[in-house]
């Protein structure tokens, strides 16, 4: 289109759209100012004046523009300014500086977005059902929900039910009957409570600063968790915040440290790993580094035996729903309790399995919420000791002839050298099924059975959290000896045969593999190539400018404290890409770079989530740590260790988009096989911020902008609105439906694949010795031995009994023949832990994620298996067997105390059967934290019993933490608190 | 006759997930119902609640749930407590506390025998799971309970009484203390699991002096000589026979195999006891 054209309709369209629309109105009233359209190589081009909402505009060059948008020519020009907008052309132009701005960036965004927002207000969001009430969508980290909103608040919201116009959903016959998944999403309570979490009371709704703290004199650093906070503009907690990062930049690279929670909200743009990550890419940091922490025994050991790196050690699912339900007779849980935590479409399949007559084992020291459920046989190992089960297992299998041979034969190697340790030919102890009682407490009558019913039947091994890994064992410490046996029990029996897998139901959902919708793990318009699965296919789809902090310092998130008390920390590289990743060692400081002096925390709350955690708290208030920002949604236990304090909005009150489920080709690629139904969601925003918070893009832009940067961080002033649209441009999901009629509906349900193309069972080309048949991109080809897609990722090509990967590393706590460790804390073995007689069972929470919906305000704090209302507070809830309650005197409902020599919490008793005594079972991760006296030094009676967890790691040449069993003691809570830290013996 | 509102609850179904108890929080926490209800506390308040009852001890237990609420009584005792006429029958069986009312009256919270009527101190008003019959009026064919129920515990159905009842007598269905004679409009399925005892053990035995799990061993219990129950153990040995009421006294136990065979008397208390190890010889 011809430029001069092009030019003069931008003011028309200004004024008509003013007049149309109301809120456009308003936003040409909110700032006066001078902009030039021009052209770079000739004096040519258009400006537009805007005072008081009026728009003037006049051809060729104003004498003092504010702001000048300029073109190297005029085709360039054009090119930029015809719509539809080719996005890829627009980056081109503004990376290889074809076009520019001059002029203050916080205008430049600004009008940029009013330039945006012409097209962007006539769109329409949500569904209109009546009586002014409008039906949004959002997406939640348990799935996708409905909100119905009246007069801007919102009233309900509810799980999805599928209408005619869905896509249908997928069948499986089996054994005669046919199935067919509930049209719904089903969602975890985490995700049904958030109405309650968005209108809590908890609510941070205005920036604050501590009281004692001056940015310019004292700063009172000792102060941190003690003192009080002030409400102040934002005006002023940017100008705090963008000088401090000022400061701190011109101490040195790494000065400025970064630290987020494991999770977020859902979306693709609000992630720490888009928003956060895009922002924090342009200043340059030091980040912590994640260890795989709900994944460490599959990472750290299973992983040697039979690679899967890009899974995280966890194997390969595709196809297993249907194969189950087909041929398994026997489907044995261990350690795994999918119906906590993930929502419930695979809580129906397991119900299949039970009407198809379907055995069922589960080996948990707790009677788990599956277990209960389901029913079938309960075993309950000592925590820690289950590796001894495993290996009798392997004894009776192998002294029965009960084992697959032809598999063990052709598809592995080193089984003569596990078979000798077994029959106990190399070290003189044979791991019979009574040997395996004195450490685990299970009957051997028990393990032979389920031997002889496991090794003559068809079975599926559900291990881990999700039956195909994760959590329970595996995030203990002798979690790495657990994962690593699984994956031999599943050798033993040739997994990939019919009938013979890894998986409980909960994975593996006949759905498409193929059509394409970004994971949040792509890291959305991050820019970041490195720490996302940004470039496997969002990068090319989604044009955008690649963002990259030239700070190569790092911290391990679990010896962040350490590294700011004592100055020096050292980790391993969570690299995937190869089995070896895991090896590299790395120091803090890096060579060239500084110690941390500032700290940015983005929500959540270490004190509750990571091991040891009154460590943190000795950090925050180290004297080199010289100014700490949270931004957060609500106040928890870690926001009162912060300097400034911003409040961040939550998903109903910004634009987001996003799949269930759906995290990409990062680390559980295919992830939302968990569900019966694909379905993407735009995540309206439903109502505006509440009080003065803003979304968390908004905040970081509005910091960019007093650092000059708003225009890169928004590439030229885009805004989340925007942005779902181009997120929506890149997928497949454009092919399918209109913008329109999306974000009026609000999802879209991805039709799965018939019968006949659905993806291949899992790992059946392993047990058939044919090429890797399976939709997923892993292992890299270079990770090959034998030819790409020709067996495992192993050094042999096979699956390992002796692992060689682990011969070249040397770890004394992972040796390449998987032999029995006992459990690290005895107090048998170890008579200084004697006062401690108790095994605390830490497992992820059934109805909070992490700390996502623990919130004080949230309805889920009434739900009494989670806390108890009690003195005008609620406690978590501490499991206790009968036996060892009624020996303590202790009576439902008690607050009793549970304490060790790093931590001390009060928690409410729940008596019970379902656990084995001298176990008590609480779950990890609390969002308040409310020591009873000095911060660190004193009780607990937020729930933060991560604080009892050692700060050890799972293997010496790893930083996997090691929670989920350790020594414990409780007694009836008194009310006065005597408790101290004591230091740790090695 | 008029066809009106009765839930059918699955006691069996119920694995405690909470989406029903969240959903009723979520739709009247921060709501004005006028006619209906005022709001709820944000926090506090179980309008809808789930008990918890263990059976059995460790290591052979279950975990039951029961979802209650007010049971929307066709006689209710809460109708007779109130003043002003301030709880209301509907038509459609839907028993109504009228937020005006109702105020201050406490005696309707004392009155109600089930402990489903709440006592809101901010607002003084008593308080009660409406069987969403905002919703109901407005169009929808389902409480939000089983709207938001992943393992379908719940059904919403509107029926004549008398096509109620056979529907009750068909499948066995129970209200809350019927002795009571307040005719609720809430039955549930599978009540036993809350109510019942069962009685539990597991048989092993000897082969070549090694101790084994004894399956497909046939285990009779009898009552006065009478038989009351009878199952088979399964690959572990282990065996339940259900259904027994509590404080039932006497019982004897006979396991009888092809390695031998154990008896066992017991007296059933209040509770669902497991009998330990029973070895057969």
């Amino acid at each position: 289109m011809n430029l001069s054209v092009l030019l003069w309709g931008i003011p028309q369209a200004m004024r008509a759209m003013s007049k149309l629309y109301p809120d456009y109105a308003r936003r040409l009233k909110e700032c006066d100012l001078v902009a030039q359209f021009r052209l770079r190589d000739v004096p040519e081009g258009r400006w537009i004046a805007l005072r008081g909402g009026k728009v003037r505009s006049g051809a060729g060059l104003h004498a003092s523009p504010d702001l000048t948008l300029h073109f190297k020519n005029r085709e360039i020009a054009e090119n930029f300014l015809t719509p539809p907008f080719d996005m890829l052309e627009r980056i081109d132009a503004a990376k290889n500086f074809k076009i520019g701005l001059e002029g203050p960036d916080d205008l430049a965004v600004w009008f940029m977005q009013t330039l945006t927002r012409l097209e962007t207000i006539t769109w329409k969001a949500g569904t209109d059902i009546g009586d002014g009430v409008t039906r949004y969508t959002n997406g939640t980290n348990s799935g996708p929900i409905f909100v119905y909103v009246k007069d801007g608040k919102i009233i309900r919201t509810t799980p999805i039910d599928f209408d005619d116009s869905d896509a249908p959903s997928w069948s499986i016959t089996a054994r005669g009957k046919t199935f067919t998944p509930s049209r719904r999403t089903t969602v975890a309570t985490h995700g049904l409570c958030l109405k309650s979490m968005v209108y809590s009371k908890n609510r941070i709704l205005h920036p604050m600063k501590r009281v004692d703290f001056d940015p310019d004199g004292e700063r009172n650093i000792q102060n941190r968790g003690k003192s009080k906070f002030v409400r102040i503009s934002w005006d002023e907690a940017l100008e705090i915040v963008s000088k401090e990062i000022k400061r701190a930049k011109a101490v040195g690279p790494g000065a400025i440290c970064v630290a987020n929670g494991s999770h977020h909200q859902w979306g693709n743009l609000g992630h720490y790993l888009s928003a956060f990550n895009r922002f924090w890419n342009l200043i340059g940091v030091t980040k912590l580094v994640h260890t795989p922490d709900s994944w460490e025994g599959w990472f750290w050991g299973a992983m040697h035996h039979w690679g899967n790196s890009l899974r995280l050690g966890c194997p390969e699912f595709y196809g297993t729903v249907e194969d189950c339900l087909k041929e398994a007779e026997l489907i044995v849980f261990w350690s795994s309790d999918p119906d906590a935590t993930y929502g419930f479409d695979g809580t129906e399949r397991r119900e299949w399995a039970k009407q198809l007559g379907i055995k069922m084992v589960h080996i948990d020291p707790y009677l788990n919420h599956t277990a209960a459920h389901l029913g079938g046989k309960w075993i309950s190992p000592k925590p820690g000791t289950d590796a001894a089960m495993a290996q009798a297992l392997c004894h009776v299998w192998i002294t029965e002839n009960l084992y697959d041979k032809k598999f063990v034969a052709e598809r592995t190697t080193g089984f003569d050298e596990w078979k000798a340790y077994i029959l106990g030919e190399s070290d003189g102890i044979p791991k019979t099924p009574e040997w395996q009682e004195k450490e685990t407490g299970v009957p051997a009558r028990d393990v032979r059975a389920l031997a002889r019913e496991w090794g003559s039947k068809k079975t599926y091994l559900g291990a881990g959290g999700w039956g195909v890994g994760l959590g329970g064992a595996g995030r203990s410490p002798m979690g790495a000896q657990w994962a690593r046996m699984m994956t031999i029990l599943g050798a033993m029996q040739g997994y990939g045969r019919p009938g013979s897998n890894f998986g409980n139901l909960q994975f593996g959902a006949p759905l498409d593999f193929n059509f394409y919708f970004p994971g949040y793990g792509e890291g959305s318009f991050s820019g970041e190539l490195m720490a996302s699965a940004n470039s496997a296919n969002n990068y090319q789809r989604m044009p955008h400018i690649v963002t990259m902090s030239s700070v190569r310092q790092a911290i391990p998130r679990m010896w962040f404290p350490e590294a700011i008390t004592q100055g020096k920390a050292m980790g391993y590289l969570t690299d995937v890409s190869s089995i070896q990743g895991q090896f590299f060692p790395f120091g803090y400081p890096s060579p060239g770079h500084v110690r941390v002096e500032m700290l940015y925390k983005y929500g959540s709350s270490s004190l509750g989530t990571q091991v040891g955690s009154n460590r943190w708290i000795k950090a925050y208030q180290h004297e080199s740590l010289k100014f700490v920002v949270n931004q957060s949604v609500w106040w928890e236990g870690e926001t009162p260790f912060a300097d400034v304090i911003l409040p961040a909005c939550t998903v109903f009150e910004r634009w987001d988009i996003s799949e269930w489920y759906n995290v990409g080709a990062g680390y559980v690629h295919h992830m939302y096989s968990m569900n019966n139904h694909r379905v993407i969601t735009m995540q309206h925003k439903a109502i505006e911020p509440l009080g003065e918070s803003k979304s968390d893009y908004d905040i970081f832009l509005a910091i960019s902008e007093k650092l000059d940067m708003g225009s890169v961080y928004s590439e030229g002033g885009t805004s989340e609105y925007d942005w779902c649209k181009r997120v929506f441009d890149s997928s497949d999901l454009a092919k399918k439906i209109s913008w329109r009629e999306f974000l009026k509906k609000g999802y879209y349900v991805v039709p799965p694949d018939p019968e006949s193309a659905r993806a291949p069972t899992a790992n059946r080309w392993f047990y058939e010795g044919r090429k890797k048949d399976t939709p997923e991109p892993y292992p890299l080809p270079s990770e090959y031995v034998g030819g790409l897609g020709k067996g495992l990722q192993t050094p042999s090509g096979k699956f390992e009994f002796i692992a060689t990967t682990l011969k070249r590393i040397d770890d004394p706590d992972r040796p390449p023949l998987n032999q029995y460790m006992p459990v690290y804390e005895d107090g048998k073995r170890e008579p200084e832990l004697a006062e401690f007689p108790l095994q605390l069972l830490s497992p992820h929470s059934r109805y909070p994620f992490h700390l996502m919906g623990d919130d004080e305000g949230s309805s889920v704090r009434d739900i009494r298996e989670h806390r108890v209302f009690k003195d005008g507070h609620h406690y978590l809830v501490a499991r206790i067997s009968r036996k060892d309650a009624e020996a303590r005197g202790i009576r439902d409902d008690d607050l009793i105390r549970l304490w060790n020599n790093r931590g001390s919490v009060v928690c409410a008793a729940q008596i019970t059967d379902r656990l084995r005594p001298g176990v008590i079972s609480a779950s990890t991760a609390s969002a308040e934290y409310r020591p009873v006296g000095e911060p660190g030094k004193s009780t607990d009676l937020g729930g933060c019993i991560n604080m009892l967890n050692p700060s050890k790691a799972i293997a010496r040449k790893t930083h996997g933490i090691r929670p989920n069993t350790t020594l414990i003691q409780i007694e009836k809570w008194t009310g006065i608190d005597t408790w101290q830290p004591r230091a740790e013996t090695a | 006759m008029a066809k009106k509102w009765n839930l059918i609850v699955d006691v069996e179904r119920c694995d405690n997930c909470r989406s029903c108890y969240i959903a009723v929080k979520d739709e009247h926490a921060g709501n004005d119902f006028p006619g209906y209800a005022a709001a709820q506390p944000a926090q506090g308040h179980h309008w809808l609640d789930i008990r918890r009852k263990e059976r059995g001890s460790y290591p052979l237990v279950e975990a039951n749930f029961q979802p209650v609420m007010c049971n929307h009584c066709d006689d209710a005792p809460c109708m007779k407590a109130a003043r002003d006429g301030a709880v209301q029958k509907r038509a459609d069986g839907i028993v109504i506390i009228d937020p005006v009312k109702a105020k201050g009256q406490k005696q309707i919270v004392d009155a109600c025998p089930y402990g489903a009527v709440w006592w809101n101190e901010e607002t003084q008003l008593p308080q009660h799971w409406i069987f969403d019959a905002h919703l109901l009026d407005a169009g929808w064919d389902k409480v939000r309970a089983e709207q938001a129920c992943p393992t379908n515990v719940f059904q919403t159905v509107r029926l004549e009484d008398a096509e109620m009842q056979r529907l009750a007598e068909q499948q066995g269905l129970q209200v809350e203390r019927p002795e009571l004679g307040t005719r609720p409009r809430v039955y549930y399925k599978n009540l036993h699991l809350m109510t019942q005892c069962f009685v539990g053990g597991t048989v092993v035995h000897h082969v070549g002096g090694v101790e084994e799990c004894a399956p497909g061993v046939l285990v009779v219990l009898r009552r006065a000589g009478r038989e009351v129950g009878r199952a088979i153990t399964d690959t572990f040995g282990e065996f339940k026979i259900d259904r027994l009421p509590p404080g039932s006294g006497g019982y004897e136990l006979e396991a009888a195999g092809t390695s031998g065979r154990v008896t066992l008397a017991f007296d059933l208390g209040a509770e669902s006891p497991y009998l330990g190890v029973l070895t057969l010889f």
